[in-house]
């Protein structure tokens, strides 16, 4: 197990490598530079360019650029925003417990309301609920999210007033935060009524998140469902004369669940690109928006360590998922 | 991350501080982004002023609220010699500094913090000169404030005196800007001895109407009103800006009440914001232009009649309804009404297609097509470029003239429209800085800027008209000043380096019971006089 571990870990090594590679050069290779999008319609003079440049650096070539930033990389330094001047990792910190926050109970969201869909749609096949089912799953997956996300505002913010139109928390409420995660940071404040109101916040937002993940989840339990149904020692279950739910719930769903899981951990990718466009309509103060408003802005050194941060955490989650597959079925345990 | 503990820690105990429960008025403004940091001079962007120049502080003079004249502001008086070289500051009396929980001023402010404040951005070797790593000061080199400035020296505690290379009338315009702003000099040095230098940045101290509390990033800001501030006190006690960088979102959070006012509201939603019972619009002359700038130094564009011919096929009323929704009014000089010496007497060109037709011909110009360069992104001065490249393009071709439109990415299109040789004309725009005519003439059609890595991208260089500009901005005589611009926009007019498209409106939708708010003609979103009725 340890030892397993630990050469998914070694793989880590290069594929870090190959993506400050690959962020590095993605973002140079999008026409314009920082420079002259920071000096705008007024221009800049040749004399003035070539003096921020050389104070950023970008006066070197490129691969002496891409050594300078991987040695300064080594040494824990993930560089500073060209925009704000601020340390990359400082502005990662304070973001990203909110876009985890709101990934989380997307994901949540996603998989509690998705995998009995996607079971209950396998074990009636053909019925009403699996065509309604399936149908509002293609919907959901194909669904604009911008347009989405400002239909809900507009009719349960909007209309009923049921819910706070964007924001984590009422401007009420005001208290350090401890842990960055809303919920958690509510509760710890004692103030009364803080932490209904983060919720009443999160929802929407989660729901919109959640939209593509509980499309793709649903839609796949569905056909590992489908699948595990017609193996033998289902038809053996049932012929022993097991329970329904036992046969549904034991031995079908645990081995359904194999794939499952796997989409589940995919989704964590998706998630990371649902929350660029989900922060931007409800001004979710996380990573997405982040990353978004660096790439427009050309702000290279956010733009590569954002993205490495990002790639770092989604593979990490990635590995969690490939050890949980021990858990389920003991016969990918790894020794 | 020792750099991060420490603002964490200086984060967390701020808002320990200011965790009391709100006061009776808050006032919450859904501000459309975040600042790039609380020091106004390594800074460029509008959205930074609004959140740190206009609310935290004040400069040697500002514009009066809602115009762009100069009134006193940190400086009580001021004298100018005769041969406009010298301006002595007689600074305000008994202004206070706001405190922090890790500063409390020990005196007033006085002269020593204006040096602080200018010298820290003109010379390259004073210690604050590059306290975050990879700081510029955009603005004090753009503005040319490193050229103009020869010397500033402390008379006595409260008066200081600037001494200028040259003779120039926009100065104290300049001065009234956000990037010089008056920071403390004592809360630098507290902050150089306590090795946290970059709070200068991130825990802001000034003299202005708001004090900075908080903020948390990307989210929120919050001010508290300046009790001890030195001109009238806000009404409101409490300021906080809900960042909100979607304009349609912003427009739901004001009708659901969770902002009072908004900045730029999409055209598309005016209608449906002016039916509203609960908001009310303001709405205002922007000091703005968007236009068509042809490139002056290739044929056939060399030729004024061409120009002019051109400007006369373009339909400009047209263009008004369809690309700005008719929220702005047709331009026919290249700076605003609003502006001092806007030349009104200048007639606009009339929308002939048939004479334009004739014009061509009578030029020797034949089966003309050129390239129409469509801007890729939104400004106040131009909401939709592709759609007004479209405009032009049909009304051009009602004259004979076939339009390519093409664009590229904004960082780009700065760039390769400034190329020399480019081809076709450039849809761009402007909006003012400072109020004063040279802010657009000279920046935009001087012959200094069609140098490389000016604005002109007309390459237009007209001797007689920059003659003209350089006499006005030498000249302290306002009378003077006035009719040089308005002989330069005639030969501006006469010459045609661009068809001028129009000035936008600005719209500040805001909840009914908002009084005091006062627009800027520059664009900026203050509040020390708004008041929230009952």
């Amino acid at each position: 197990m340890l030892r397993f571990i630990l050469s998914k870990l070694l793989y880590l090594i290069p594929t870090m490598l190959g993506i400050t590679l690959v962020a590095f050069g993605f973002i140079r290779m999008l026409p314009g530079d920082p420079v002259l999008l920071m000096a705008g319609e007024r221009g800049v003079s040749p004399e003035r360019y070539a003096e921020i440049s050389a104070q950023l650096g970008y006066d070197k070539p490129l691969w002496q650029q891409y050594f300078t930033y991987l040695g300064d990389l080594l040494q824990g330094d993930l560089g500073n925003s060209i925009v704000t001047k601020k340390p990359v990792l400082a502005e990662f910190l304070a973001l990203f417990p909110a876009t985890v926050e709101l990934a989380v109970v997307a994901i949540i969201i996603a998989t509690l309301i998705g995998v009995p869909v996607g079971v209950v749609a396998a074990i009636k096949r053909g019925s009403w609920f699996d065509q309604i089912s399936m149908t509002g799953a293609l919907i959901g997956f194909s669904m604009p999210i911008f347009w989405w996300g400002l239909l809900l505002i507009i009719f349960f913010s909007g209309i009923l007033q049921w819910t706070p139109v964007s924001g984590r928390i009422s401007l009420m409420y005001f208290f350090p935060p401890v842990t960055g995660f809303m919920l958690i940071d509510s509760l710890i404040s004692g103030q009364k009524g803080a932490f209904s109101s983060a919720l009443s916040h999160l929802i929407l937002p989660s729901i919109v998140l959640a939209t593509i993940p509980l499309a793709v989840i649903a839609r796949q339990t569905r056909s590992a469902m489908l699948e595990v149904m017609g193996e033998d020692y289902v038809r053996t279950a049932k012929a022993k004369g097991l329970s329904a739910r036992r046969v549904i719930g034991v031995h079908a769903l645990r081995n359904a669940m194999i794939p499952v899981i796997t989409t589940i951990g995919l989704q964590i990718g998706v998630l990371m690109a649902g929350a660029i466009l989900t922060e931007t309509i409800f001004s979710w103060p996380g990573i997405g928006k982040w990353m978004i408003d660096s790439i427009s802005r050309r702000d290279y050194p956010v733009v590569q360590s954002g993205l490495l941060l990002i790639a770092g955490i989604v593979m990490i989650v990635n590995l969690l998922v490939d050890l949980t597959y021990g858990l389920i079925n003991p016969r990918i345990r790894h020794k | 991350m020792s750099i991060f503990s420490t603002r964490f820690l200086a984060a967390s105990a701020l808002a320990l501080m200011a965790a009391a429960p709100l006061h009776a008025k808050t006032f919450v403004y859904c501000s459309e982004g975040s600042p790039e940091g609380f020091d106004p001079a390594p800074y460029t962007a509008g959205t930074t002023f609004d959140a740190s120049g206009h609310p935290i502080y004040n400069r040697l003079v500002q514009f009066k609220a809602g115009t762009t004249e100069i009134e006193p502001g940190l400086a009580e008086t001021w004298d100018v010699s005769e041969d406009g070289l010298t301006y002595t500051f007689h600074l305000r009396k008994g202004v206070k500094f706001h405190s922090n929980d890790k500063f409390t001023p020990s005196r007033d402010f006085n002269a020593d913090d204006v040096i602080f404040s200018f010298n820290r951005q003109a010379d390259a070797k004073d210690p604050w000169h590059t306290y975050i790593s990879g700081i510029t000061y955009e603005y004090y080199s753009s503005m040319e404030m490193d050229k103009l400035i020869k010397s500033i020296e402390k008379v006595d505690d409260n008066t200081v005196k600037f001494t200028l290379n040259h003779p120039e009338a926009p100065f104290l315009a300049n001065i009234a800007m956000p990037f010089v702003s008056i920071l403390s000099k004592e809360y630098a040095d507290t902050l150089e001895k306590a090795g946290t230098k970059e709070d200068l940045n991130n825990a802001p101290i000034g003299t202005g109407p708001f004090k900075f509390v908080a903020y948390q990033k990307d989210a929120v800001i919050r001010y508290q009103k300046n009790a001890d501030y030195w001109g009238e006190a806000p009404k409101i006690d409490d300021l906080v800006f809900a960042i909100t960088p979607d304009a349609s979102v912003r427009l739901q959070k004001l009708k659901a009440g969770e902002c009072h006012l908004m900045p730029f509201p999409a055209p598309a939603d005016l209608a449906d914001i002016k039916a509203d019972p609960n908001l009310k619009v303001d709405e205002q002359a922007g000091l703005n232009v968007g236009y068509l700038a042809y490139n002056t130094t290739v044929a056939p564009f060399d030729k004024p009649e061409v120009r002019r011919a051109l400007n006369m096929a373009m339909d400009k009323k047209a263009l008004l309804e369809a690309v700005y929704q008719g929220s702005g009014e047709v331009a026919k000089n290249p700076i605003p009404p609003t502006m001092w010496s806007y030349n009104n007497a200048i007639e606009d060109d009339k929308y002939d297609p048939e004479a334009a037709k004739k014009m061509l011909e009578d030029a020797g110009v034949k089966d003309l097509s050129m390239e129409i360069w469509a801007m890729p992104v939104q400004r106040p001065y131009m909401p939709n470029a592709r759609r007004a490249a479209e405009v032009i393009q049909s009304d051009f071709a009602k004259a004979g003239v076939k339009v390519e439109i093409v664009s590229y990415e904004w960082g780009e299109y700065l760039k390769k429209s400034m190329e020399e040789g480019r081809k076709g004309a450039v849809i761009l725009g402007w909006t003012g800085d400072n109020g004063d005519p040279d802010n657009f003439l000279s920046v935009l059609l001087s012959c200094a800027a069609a140098q490389p890595g000016g604005a002109n991208r007309a390459f237009w260089c007209n001797e007689e008209f920059s003659a003209l500009l350089a006499k006005a901005k030498a000249s302290s005589n306002h009378e003077e000043r006035v009719k040089l611009y308005e002989e330069a926009q005639v030969i501006f007019k006469d010459q045609a380096p661009w068809a001028t498209l129009a000035h936008s409106t600005q719209y500040v939708p805001m909840a009914k019971n908002v009084t005091g708010f006062v627009q800027s003609p520059l664009g900026d979103y203050t509040f020390e006089t708004v008041d929230l009725a009952e």
